[in-house]
């Protein structure tokens, strides 16, 4: 196995950078739904991806913690592939066990919740940190509380996902995900599924995250948050990036006509 | 016509105020009919039990805790609970592998259900009953170390043990079929997201989606255990002394045919009875999460008997 510095320096990955993709490349059967994505996530930073449905942008965000399989190219989360291993200058999918271990450091938040229906919001924070990282329920408890308090949750710690609203449900999700110190969220539409009036609560929650330092790369259609809480915009269109650079810059002056059709749909 | 005029049939006025009408239920006279025919039926046969003497329940309450029926309804539990936990275990395995990505696995588990669930089960117990015409003897051996051992099929192939590999066999075809339909009925994106947190294949089967396919397994496993209790009376054919074989030789010998046969439809009501009320309780606990309230006399139950709450909170 190629250690993290050899795997660095072989691919040019920068010191800083969190996820790393090179021509990244994804098929289902004959269609091809990521055609070559280059992208660097550095620490620290919120990248947002926007683009129609259909556009892959779903796609490569499962494609980071290996929920889908790659085609070709590479993929590295902190310097490290997450499904395989680089032996002999091929890649050899790697065995259950430590894909759940690198799994484990990379947080995922769905569009659909998928919080554990028959277990406790409780429940569902401690479930990983206990089973996976094997920390003392006590233990998983005190933190689990401490993240409740932090997504504003602290009084439902006993209820079941289905007597909370959407907006709640999804701040317990972001809960459950943070609760096995990440160091990397994925947010996959995290608010598509929500009310409108719920939308706010779960991009607060979002806004206070990256405040906070935590690395976020996060697919929406809410182009309101990506202005103002990322710090890269990446437009995605039939499985390539169009265009990508500050929020700000590239809503107010984009370059592609196709990412100016796209924002006049959207805005 | 004018709203003031009297309403002829009552007398009351039209302008009635709206908060003193009556509602006046529909005559149902379908179900009036339905009742008295069923009452009298229900009438003609308690009066046939009641009065004709060949029921002889006298004879029957005598034979109730005999100690040869006992110990036939002691068989015939053991039986059950023997083959439903065997079942349980191969049928989850069939089921696993009917789920599993392996196209091999998949047709393997596929032929099983296919097979097992498509023979009678009578004629696949007095097929393994039979076994030692196909193999007189099982061996054990591997090459380069010789023979670990051999037995002759008829002695270990006792009635109990035919009986217990046949309807075991059987029952899993079954159960793989209802613990799958279980495991599908449980959203993709649970399995995702314990994928998401790390958790391995066996941790999400066994916490995440198992628990869950519960609530759609339970009720349907319910049934199979009560049809299975019944299915155990087959084992009369290959002689083993369950309670309906003690019945009958019994009934054999004295002629007291209905009295034993009541006796033994006694036992066969009673158990299902206990059965259901144990269904009962097992569905409650895998629902829990549907329920906002409980009631609290269950809750008081389930507190006494075994704390759930223990359970939930590791």
């Amino acid at each position: 196995m190629t250690s993290q510095a050899e795997t660095r320096a072989r691919f040019g990955v920068p010191p800083d950078a969190m996820v790393f993709a090179r021509s990244v490349r994804k098929s289902y059967g004959s269609v091809e739904v990521l055609k070559g994505i280059d992208l660097t996530v550095p620490k620290g930073s919120v990248a947002c991806i926007i683009g129609p449905s259909g556009s892959g942008k779903s796609t490569f965000l499962r494609c980071i913690n290996h929920l889908e399989q790659l085609t070709g190219g590479v993929l590295l989360v902190d310097g490290e592939f997450v499904g395989y291993d680089l032996r002999d200058g091929k890649l050899y999918e790697v065995k259950d066990s430590l894909l759940c271990k690198r799994r484990a450091d990379i947080g995922m938040v769905f569009q659909s919740f998928n919080l554990f229906s028959h277990m406790t919001v409780m429940e569902n924070l401690i479930e990983a940190p206990t089973r996976v990282r094997g920390v003392p329920v006590a233990e998983a408890k005190a933190s689990a509380e401490v993240l409740l308090a932090r997504v504003g949750l602290s009084d439902k710690a006993s209820r079941y996902p289905r007597e909370l609203s959407g907006g709640q449900q999804q701040r317990v999700a972001i809960a459950r995900a943070l609760a096995m110190n990440p160091k990397v969220l994925l947010f996959d539409e995290p608010t598509s599924a929500l009310d409108p009036e719920l939308v706010g609560e779960v991009l607060q929650v979002m806004r206070d995250l990256a405040e906070s330092g935590m690395t976020m790369v996060v697919v929406t259609h809410e182009i309101g948050f990506a202005r103002e809480v990322g710090d890269d915009l990446i437009f995605m269109d039939e499985g390539v990036i169009i265009e990508r650079g500050a929020p700000r810059e590239v809503i107010a002056n984009p370059k592609s006509a196709r990412t100016r059709e796209f924002l006049s749909r959207v805005l | 016509m004018s709203l003031v005029e009297p309403n002829k049939t009552t007398g009351l006025p039209l302008d009635l105020p709206v908060e003193e009408l009556i509602v006046v239920p529909r005559r149902r006279y379908g179900i009036w009919i339905g009742i008295a025919v069923a009452m009298l039926f229900a009438f003609f046969i308690g009066r046939a039990f009641a009065t004709n003497p060949a029921f002889d329940w006298g004879t029957a309450a005598n034979y109730l805790f005999h100690p040869s029926i006992m110990r036939g309804l002691g068989k015939t539990l053991l039986l059950t609970v023997v083959i439903m936990a065997a079942a349980i275990v191969i049928g989850t395995i069939i089921a696993i592998m009917r789920v599993s990505p392996s196209a091999v696995l998949q047709t393997f588990a596929s032929a099983y259900v296919w097979f097992f669930r498509g023979v009678p089960a009578l004629i696949q117990l007095i097929f393994w009953f039979n076994l030692s015409l196909l193999f007189r003897t099982a061996t054990l051996s591997i090459p380069g170390f010789g023979t670990v051992f051999s037995v002759n099929t008829n002695d270990f192939m006792t009635p109990f043990v035919s009986a217990v590999v046949a309807l075991s066999l059987c029952e899993a075809g079954y159960l793989a079929e209802i613990i799958r339909a279980g495991i599908k009925s449980v959203p993709h994106g649970q399995f995702e997201a314990a994928s998401g947190l790390g958790m391995s294949y066996r941790q999400i089967l066994r916490r995440i989606i198992l628990p869950q396919a519960m609530r759609f397994i339970v009720p349907p496993t319910g049934n199979e255990a009560i049809s299975l209790l019944k299915m155990t009376s087959l084992v009369t054919f290959i002689a083993v002394d369950d309670l309906f074989y003690t019945a009958q030789s019994i009934y054999a010998r004295t002629f007291e045919t209905i009295p034993l046969l009541i006796v033994v439809a006694f036992w066969y009501l009673f158990v299902v009875t206990v059965m259901s009320i144990g269904q009962h309780f097992l569905e409650r606990y895998y629902g829990r999460s549907d329920r906002r309230q409980e009631n609290p006399v269950i809750r008081l139950l389930q507190s006494l008997l075994g704390s759930r709450k223990g359970r939930a909170q590791p």
